[in-house]
């Protein structure tokens, strides 16, 4: 994708934009359409674009595969946690009006997290997917599309 | 109008299924598929329901699409002829067609309150919501709190499906060709 400028200067303007977009999806999604599911698709497609734009090598040095592949794990764990803790708290699995004094402060905080465990896991899932379908030499080349 | 706007929009889905089964250019086929997820995205604003529409538009058009072209990259740009008769197919799908078509004539009317769907369990959601979680959103309230066990499990399927794909085409496995061209070695 060299020859595209239009692209790259394009891309280089929306990524910012479209991550921001994706923090307030995650965190505005008590209030509007939205969660952690599209926030982290959303996040993962910043990263995506970049990578079909600029190649996977430049990509990968922003963030790298080894970083990617331990925060698909770090957010389920962040959810299942989050239900260890209510237990520990000494309510039920998942019952987030364990984690603060008024229990309808408790489940604002739970869902927090668990919407973050939930976009944490589904951006890294998306990338790492993309980083393993690009990482493979392609049978097509470039100009053949 | 809000009919007239449904019944466009069916019509141009049916259309881009349509043309998708006829092109063998795979390339147009995996767009049309983004323009269909699009499309079914628009109804779902139409029918109410933006969060299916958000992550319709985000999954079905944005990352499916993308990861549709990677597969089409490594793989091929045309799709096989078959000499094979479709006559078989073809009734299969009419068959089931018909049989999904009589399975809705004893489904509720579109948007009828009597529905158990909507006097059931979804009336105590939309009452108790208020005060038990506080949050506008009732979607979120139902997807992370009242039912957060299914979305826990929702995300762990994401995970799990992220592994399968990291196991089939990742390269996960060069420490253990590591260790067999070692054992080789000795």
């Amino acid at each position: 994708m060299r020859h595209h400028l239009i692209l790259r200067v394009v891309t280089k303007l929306l990524a910012a934009p479209i991550m921001l977009f994706a923090l307030y999806v995650q965190f505005h999604g008590d209030f509007s359409p939205g969660g952690g599911f599209q926030a982290g698709v959303i996040f993962a497609v910043a990263f995506i674009l970049f990578g079909i734009v600029f190649g996977l090598d430049k990509v990968q040095q922003v963030f790298p595969t080894w970083i990617v592949h331990r925060l698909m794990a770090l957010g389920a764990l962040i959810y299942g946690g989050t239900g260890v803790v209510t237990m520990l708290l000494g309510k039920a699995y998942l019952d987030y009006s364990a984690l603060a004094h008024h229990p309808e402060h408790g489940q604002h905080y739970g869902i927090f997290a668990v919407e973050l465990g939930v976009g944490v896991t589904v951006s890294a899932v998306m990338i790492s997917v993309y980083y393993a379908f690009a990482g493979r030499p392609p049978r097509i080349s470039d100009e053949e599309w | 109008m809000e009919a007239f706007i449904t019944y466009t929009l069916f019509a141009m889905l049916v259309a881009t299924a349509l043309a998708a089964v006829q092109l063998n250019r795979l390339f147009a086929v995996v767009m049309l598929s983004g323009v269909f997820s699009l499309l079914s995205a628009v109804l779902f604003v139409v029918l109410d329901a933006p969060d299916v529409a958000f992550t319709e538009a985000a999954v079905g058009a944005g990352i499916s699409t993308v990861l549709m072209l990677g597969t089409l990259a490594l793989t091929s740009r045309t799709e096989k002829s078959s000499s094979r008769s479709s006559a078989i197919p073809l009734l299969v799908v009419i068959v089931t067609g018909i049989v999904l078509v009589y399975g809705t004539l004893d489904m509720p009317n579109f948007g009828s309150a009597n529905t158990p769907a909507n006097t059931h369990i979804a009336a105590q959601f939309i009452e108790k919501t208020p005060h038990q979680i506080d949050v506008p959103n009732i979607v979120t309230a139902i997807l992370a709190s009242y039912r957060g066990y299914d979305t826990l499990g929702e995300v762990v399927v994401v995970f799990t499906a992220g592994i399968g794909v990291l196991l089939l085409i990742g390269r996960l496995g060069r420490r253990g060709e590591r260790q067999k061209q070692i054992g080789r070695g000795e």
